[in-house]
């Protein structure tokens, strides 16, 4: 795996420059002008629209062997979700998914022929 | 609570915010550690990394950008896809507008370079409570908040990096990815237009995924802003 290190370095500076036009947008603006209600009904979601979409092919690849995704990243994943929605808090969501995965991962290598 | 938010100075203020803020630091550290990993095992330097977590300060966008990158992703698309993760900055950009857009513009603009989502969190419900608070005050509240949160991404990120290369093939780092992501979504799927939002992104970009440039993440992904907007609005015309 290699990326080209122009390439990398185009994406941090665009990516800063972009984000911090986005974080100074309006307050940078003078007299506070206000966004209207449909933008910030829809920006309201942007989070939630873009990184499942981003990690559900990634957690859903076939793996070479079975043909079907990896049972220990799909275990791990659904406790993260659960607790996250039980708990309303990342770090045990995090921490929950982690153990998961670290415990699921040595049952494999334990059972492993 | 002090009873007269017009007396609290800038000092005592700027320590409310540190306070409120600390908690954070045990999302922040080991979201950190775990962009370091994953960055330096995509092939980034040590610079590159670091260059990253100090120029944009945004976890989640920047995951997305180096997760992108592995996957051989147009720059472009990597780019908008990494931006459209922070589109949500402008809205936090909003709402603070109207309680420190009068501050002096190089306070604005430090305010804006550090704006995480749990400082903007904090300091919109102090706002709100404390309406009374002054506005060196309310930036000094700012500033204490981040003022922890800020220096432990970084170092979370470092430390990442540094110990990114010696950690043995056997541990999946792979999985740490959509740990970290997933984990900061579950929280987030508060309303019925959250959890629509999101289902529509899944499906569409599990449908989509054969479109070529990762466009198809990027459909989906607009899509699902749609459908949480749609509900939202279906919702508050029910009266819900």
């Amino acid at each position: 795996m290699t990326l080209s290190s122009t390439t990398v370095w185009m994406v941090i500076v665009v990516l800063a420059a972009g984000t911090f036009a986005l974080r100074f947008s309006f307050l940078g603006m003078i007299g506070g002008r206000q966004i209207p209600g449909w933008a910030l009904r829809l920006l309201r979601y942007t989070p939630v629209a873009v990184i499942p979409g981003l990690m559900a092919p990634q957690i859903a690849r076939p793996m070479a062997e079975t043909g079907l995704p990896d049972p220990t990243l799909l275990g791990a994943v659904a406790v993260t979700l659960l607790v996250g929605i039980w708990r309303r808090n990342a770090i045990w969501a995090m921490l929950s998914g982690a153990l998961v995965l670290g415990a699921l991962t040595l049952l494999r290598v334990a059972l492993a022929p | 609570m002090t009873l007269d938010a017009a007396s609290i100075t800038p000092r005592q203020s700027f320590w409310q915010g540190l306070r409120h803020g600390g908690p954070f630091v045990l999302i922040v550290g080991p979201f950190g550690i775990v962009f370091g990993v994953v960055a330096t095992d995509a092939g980034l330097t040590l610079a590159q990394t670091m260059g990253f977590t100090i120029a944009v300060i945004a976890g989640a966008a920047q995951l997305t950008a180096v997760q992108l990158m592995t996957e051989q992703a147009p720059t472009v698309i990597v780019l908008v896809t990494a931006l459209a993760v922070n589109l949500r900055m402008a809205m936090y950009s909003a709402s603070l507008a109207p309680h420190i857009g009068a501050a002096p513009l190089w306070q604005r603009a430090l305010i804006a370079y550090l704006m995480v989502d749990q400082a903007y969190a904090t300091s919109i419900l102090r706002y709100e409570q404390q309406p009374g608070l002054s506005l060196p005050a309310k930036v000094a509240y700012y500033f204490g908040v981040v003022s922890l949160i800020c220096p432990v991404w970084y170092l979370g990120t470092l430390a990442g990096a540094l110990v990114g290369n010696q950690i043995p093939e056997s541990v999946p780092i792979g999985a740490a990815v959509p740990i970290a992501f997933i984990a900061l979504i579950g929280p987030m799927l508060r309303t019925l237009a959250h959890v629509g939002a999101a289902l529509v992104s899944v499906v569409l970009a599990l449908a989509l995924a054969w479109i070529p440039y990762n466009l198809g993440l990027l459909v989906a992904a607009l899509a699902a802003m749609a459908a949480g907007a749609l509900i939202e609005t279906w919702q508050q015309g029910r009266g819900a």
